[in-house]
């Protein structure tokens, strides 16, 4: 690994500053699975590696505030598994953060960092797209809140600026009955990336929220309030990649149909018996 | 270089380490606790698995910097006043070692499965091993050897580490 220089910022000011100052040259360091990797085969070579975990505000935290569930930066897939909380509002959400890596990898990995590192693949972008989560970043020019679906831009690249950190996901608690669930396709079971991964939730009113991934540069949310599911535009609109070595396109494009229907007939039921 | 503070299998340790140094490269180049393997080194095989403040981790994937003021327990710290864990007898007993490579990484997973779920179901063991492979193929011995601890089989008289003499002794070449 090429050396470089490591902070420990003790609050979100000094990491900002530092992020600020060194631009493109810093990297933040959160949970470390997809970064440390990266910085092993030169994918990255920064100067300064910005360790976050320490800083009061991105500290682990699954916390109800109102209307809201908000989960800190330095939250890991694991914590989100155990949580009691996230399975009873989130349930989808906690099946994909079930099927991230394996126990060694969910004990450190966290879902802010699967979203910020804006893999097409991350298996918690389709939940959290369907559940409407915001990002909350703070920056040099102070606060501010993203839709996650705002924030994916393309593979790698998101809507974060220079000197900007993801400190927390805020998740809005449904105000009505809800069915949601999460489907996912990989070569094996476990310790894969997906081929197709894919979340729906459902309102009582008759309106649907259908997120998928692994089929195109970013996750992306297709959303009906009227009840007459447009399903077939909403397949229609995958665009997977012709040369990834995990699956071609048309297995994924049948695979996108098989799951799509099996997450709504799951989130039906869990609809219907909430 | 930077001083970091641990408490190393239950004892204090400090260390200076280079902040692109990994946890793992620590423990095995500046620590010389071997136990702990290098092999894929993009967190898939779980041999360098060792825990860290209660959780365990990949230390390929750590940054040895990361774990300043932490608890790290590596394979080395399973056996006790010379005793082997009911754990790594069992896995003695059930031949669930063939080159041994990814065992130690195998001890650890199966040594925190048992702490989180004492009785575990064939499924969650496996699930809670999926991120330690074994090219030797030994799954099915692994899973044996978790089980019979799960179930008290071998967990009533953890043996001495064993002596060279009661090890099977290879062939004399005539």
């Amino acid at each position: 690994m090429r050396p470089f220089d490591y902070a420990r910022p003790a609050d979100l000011d000094a990491a900002i500053d530092l992020l600020a100052r060194h631009g493109s040259d810093a990297r933040v360091l959160a949970g470390g699975t997809d970064l440390i990797i990266r910085l092993r085969d030169g994918t990255y070579a920064p100067s300064l590696v910005v360790d976050v975990k320490r800083i009061p505000e991105m500290a682990p935290r699954i916390e109800r505030v109102d209307s809201v569930v908000e989960v800190g930066a330095g939250t890991t897939m694991t914590d989100i598994v155990e949580s009691a909380l996230m399975q009873r509002l989130f349930p989808a959400l906690v099946e994909a953060a079930r099927f991230v890596g394996s126990v060694q990898i969910r004990n450190r990995a966290t879902l802010v960092g699967n979203q910020c590192n804006a893999s097409p693949a991350a298996d918690t972008a389709p939940p959290l797209l369907v559940y409407g989560a915001v990002l909350e970043i703070f920056g040099p020019a102070g606060r501010r809140e993203v839709a996650l679906d705002d924030f994916f831009i393309q593979s790698g690249v998101t809507a974060l600026a220079e000197g900007e950190l993801v400190t927390a996901i805020r998740l809005p608690i449904p105000s009505e009955r809800t069915g949601s669930a999460f489907q996912r396709r990989t070569r094996r079971r476990g310790h894969d990336l997906a081929s197709v991964t894919l979340a729906v939730a459902l309102d009582e009113r008759g309106g649907t929220r259908l997120a998928y991934g692994s089929l195109g540069p970013r996750p992306v949310l297709f959303t009906d309030e009227t009840g007459d599911l447009p399903l077939e535009t909403w397949l229609l609109a995958a665009r997977p990649s012709s040369t990834s070595m995990r699956a071609g396109p048309d297995y994924r494009l049948a695979m996108l149909r098989v799951l799509a229907t099996r997450a709504l007939d799951t989130a039906r039921d869990r609809l219907a018996a909430a | 270089m930077t001083e970091i503070r641990l408490t190393l299998n239950g004892n204090p340790r400090s260390v200076s380490v280079a902040a692109h140094h990994t946890l793992l490269d620590v423990l095995r180049d500046d620590l010389d606790l071997t136990g702990t393997k290098e092999c894929c080194l993009v967190g898939e095989c779980g041999s360098c698995t060792v825990r860290l403040d209660g959780r365990i981790v990949d230390s390929c994937l750590v940054m040895a910097v990361e774990a300043d003021g932490g608890e790290v327990t590596t394979v080395e710290g399973l056996a006790a006043d010379g005793r082997l864990s009911a754990l790594q007898e069992s896995f003695v007993t059930h031949g669930a070692v063939q080159c041994g490579f990814c065992i130690p990484g195998q001890l650890m997973a199966a040594d925190d499965l048992l702490r989180l779920a004492p009785s575990p179901s064939r499924a969650e063991i496996e699930e809670g091993l999926a991120g330690n492979l074994c090219r030797c193929g030994c799954y099915y011995q692994i899973i044996e050897a978790v089980q019979a601890v799960a179930e008290g089989a071998v967990a009533a008289a953890p043996a001495r580490v064993r002596e060279q003499a009661e090890l099977p002794q290879p062939p004399v070449d005539q």
